[in-house]
């Protein structure tokens, strides 16, 4: 069943900002409080909201649960490729081996009070981006499995 | 190249390679069963030869070190961080080789008994996934230097365990025992996380080498005992807090329940390392040996004499798990009463922690050999209660030949390797105390009479005829059954030369509680 068309005019709305938001903790998890799981969990939201304001069945002709469960895979896969990277470049097993190099999240931190540069972390917001893929597949298909169970208006 | 690779990087390959291959697995499901079954057959077997390969690094050079994250693995202090270890190390001594060993063996085992699936079962990527991160619980557990890692790998373990035994939902009944695993479960992290957090405030660190060194034995660290040694015994399902163990063995799939044996012996592996590595002689190790063996005993008794009124195979054998767990917490148990006395160390301490630890391997072999046939049984007729099988002697040859040397096993006959090991620790035992080697002695006879009546219940008799279609198994069931019978013998044969390659290098390592905080604080 459909909410009315205020709500879902208003979930379509508020969908881009929570969305924004929840990437932002996600790709400032190296700086700001959040991270990873937290952004993921923020972008689920969206996804509950969408489920809220239209009905099941609709997002669930819309987006399938491949997909989600393809984005959960992907995340996993980046985090331990990740991971294993290191082992080639002749470091320790989750090493760091992009932190400082000034390539991709390379540039080493400034000394002292700073507003914070994004482009520095190396691996972190690598991993945290994992991370962020992984919780928001994981948790849509959680919820999508709790409320298959939900007879009715759902 | 590859070998000094593959030897230099072991401790994290061992988590990586099951690590990659459950997230990858549902990927590679999709091209289709053989090429899943083999993508799950390589990763298990590249597990087990990681471990092997660590296993021989360990034996011939004693405990190795791996700081992860660290630009060189072997560091474990940082010049700067004054000579604190600030990463997360995993610390691999003779013990946590030996238990990492045998935990990828059973898990490869496990896996192949897996592949031929019943006609009804579906989702087996998520089934083959959630077994290697069991795997990957396990084998962290056992070879973590961290507590808080080992709490994490716990979870881990535990989440893993629960999802698997749900499997089979059954009407709901599979279901209701993977939420009282992982209830209890959870209970029993909580405790671990309670008292980790304990020493946390206390040492400033969570590494176990450090809080070794620092170890007071103050009241809060006496707290942080009672809770490690309740939560871990919880999760390793010895009696009082063994309640759960009937119903999950029971409901999970097989090759599940015979792995879940080894998951529960990854937290007796921590109740050792908390008791000898983390406190050793600092704790007052008469009471807490007297407990161990106390726990041990009650196990051993009441699990034998509730196993033998059940008529669920599994239930049955579940409950002789918890019996058989009594005699691992016997052995070391006696070992750590005696810890702080040279002279009875030597003379029959060291011998019964070899006997329990033996006998943890042992277990491992011929347990999950008996619930691989239960679960062979379960494959062609579809039930379990013993009062409804019969004269399957006649169709299922090999699995008959099978349970009887598990069950042979178990009740401690020779030549098969249950008998070297408890004998081991009844003559040791006996030096330290007749009557426990007496109430062991009991335990086996009951657990010989109980299995007695398991095997003419299910194999002899005459043909019957609902079970006229029923046939052998398939191969690979065959295969994983046929490997762990033929230890289980071997083990029994050669026993004295197993104990002295694997087995007391890994009693010797638990007693030595510097050699393990030197490995981790020695190195800068």
């Amino acid at each position: 069943m459909n909410m009315s068309n205020l709500v879902r005019t208003g979930a379509g709305l508020l969908m881009p900002f929570v969305l924004v938001f929840g990437f932002y903790i996600v790709i400032h998890g190296h700086l700001t409080p959040g991270g990873g799981f937290q952004g993921g969990a923020v972008i689920a939201t969206a996804f509950v909201l969408l489920i809220v304001a239209h009905s099941r069945e609709t997002i669930r002709e819309r987006i399938s649960l491949g997909f989600l469960k393809n984005t959960e895979t992907l995340g996993l896969m980046l985090f331990i490729v990740t991971a294993l990277i290191a082992l080639a470049a002749g470091i320790a097993f989750f090493g760091n081996w992009l932190v400082n190099t000034g390539s991709l999240f390379g540039t080493p931190v400034a000394f002292g009070i700073n507003p914070g540069d994004l482009n520095t972390g190396g691996v972190i917001p690598i991993m945290n981006i994992a991370v962020g893929l992984e919780v928001l597949g994981a948790m849509s298909v959680i919820i999508l499995a709790m409320l298959s169970v939900v007879r009715g208006d759902a | 190249m590859i070998w000094e690779f593959w030897s230099a990087n072991a401790p994290a390959l061992l988590l990586a390679i099951p690590m990659l291959g459950a997230f990858a697995t549902p990927l590679i499901g999709r091209m289709g069963k053989t090429p899943r079954n083999l993508w799950i057959l390589l990763i298990t077997a590249l597990t087990f030869v990681t471990s092997a390969v660590l296993a021989v690094e360990v034996y011939t050079t004693g405990p190795v070190i791996y700081t992860f994250g660290a630009a060189a693995s072997s560091a474990a202090l940082v010049s700067d961080s004054g000579g604190i270890p600030v990463r997360i190390i995993f610390n691999v001594d003779a013990m946590s080789a030996f238990m990492a060993l045998f935990a990828s063996f059973v898990g490869m085992v496990a896996a192949v008994f897996s592949f031929p699936s019943g006609k009804m079962e579906s989702g087996r990527d998520g089934y083959f996934a959630l077994l290697l991160l069991l795997l990957v619980g396990i084998l962290g557990m056992v070879c973590t230097g961290d507590l808080f890692n080992f709490f994490v790998f716990l979870e881990i373990n535990s989440l893993a365990g629960a999802a698997l035994v749900a499997y089979r939902i059954d009407k709901g009944v599979a279901v209701e025992a993977a939420l009282k695993y992982a209830f209890l479960s959870t209970l029993a992290g909580l405790l671990v996380l309670y008292a980790v957090a304990l020493l946390y405030g206390q040492y400033d660190s969570l590494n176990i080498a450090v809080i070794a060194e620092r170890m007071q034995f103050g009241f809060l660290d006496k707290v942080a005992l009672a809770l490690l040694l309740t939560g871990l015994a919880m999760k390793a399902g010895a009696v009082p807090m063994h309640f759960w163990t009937p119903d999950t063995y029971s409901m999970a799939p097989s090759a599940i329940t015979a792995f879940l044996v080894v998951a529960s012996q990854a937290s007796l592996y921590g109740v050792f390392r908390v008791a000898f590595t983390l406190y050793g002689l600092t704790l007052n190790y008469v009471t807490i040996g007297w407990f161990i063996i106390i726990l041990g005993v009650l196990s051993m008794f009441v699990g034998v004499s509730m196993a033998i009124p059940q008529k669920d195979v599994k239930r049955l054998m579940a409950y002789h798990a918890v019996s058989q767990t009594g005699y691992m917490l016997l052995g070391v148990g006696v070992g750590l009463a005696v810890l702080g006395d040279p002279v009875m160390l030597e003379s029959f301490g060291l011998t019964a922690m070899e006997g329990g630890i033996f006998h943890i391997v042992n277990h491992a072999m011929y347990k999950g050999l008996l619930f691989l046939t239960a679960g062979a049984i379960f494959y062609q007729t579809g039930t379990r209660n013993l009062n409804k099988l019969g004269g399957l002697g006649h169709s299922m040859k090999w699995t008959m030949l099978f349970f009887v040397i598990g069950a042979l096993a178990i009740a401690g006959i020779p030549p098969f390797n249950g008998f070297a090991s408890k004998l081991m620790i009844y003559e040791s035992v006996f030096a330290f105390n007749p009557l426990l080697s007496i109430i062991a002695m009991v335990v086996s006879i009951l657990t010989l009479a109980s299995f007695v009546k398991v095997f003419h219940a299910i194999f002899m008799g005459p043909r019957q005829e609902r079970y006229a279609e029923v046939k052998e198994v398939p191969v690979p069931m065959l295969a994983a059954m046929g490997i762990l019978a033929l230890l289980t013998v071997l083990m029994g044969i050669f026993p004295q030369q197993i104990v002295d390659l694997v087995i007391s290098p890994a009693a010797g390592a638990l007693v030595d509680q510097g050699s393990y905080i030197a490995s981790v604080m020695g190195g800068l």
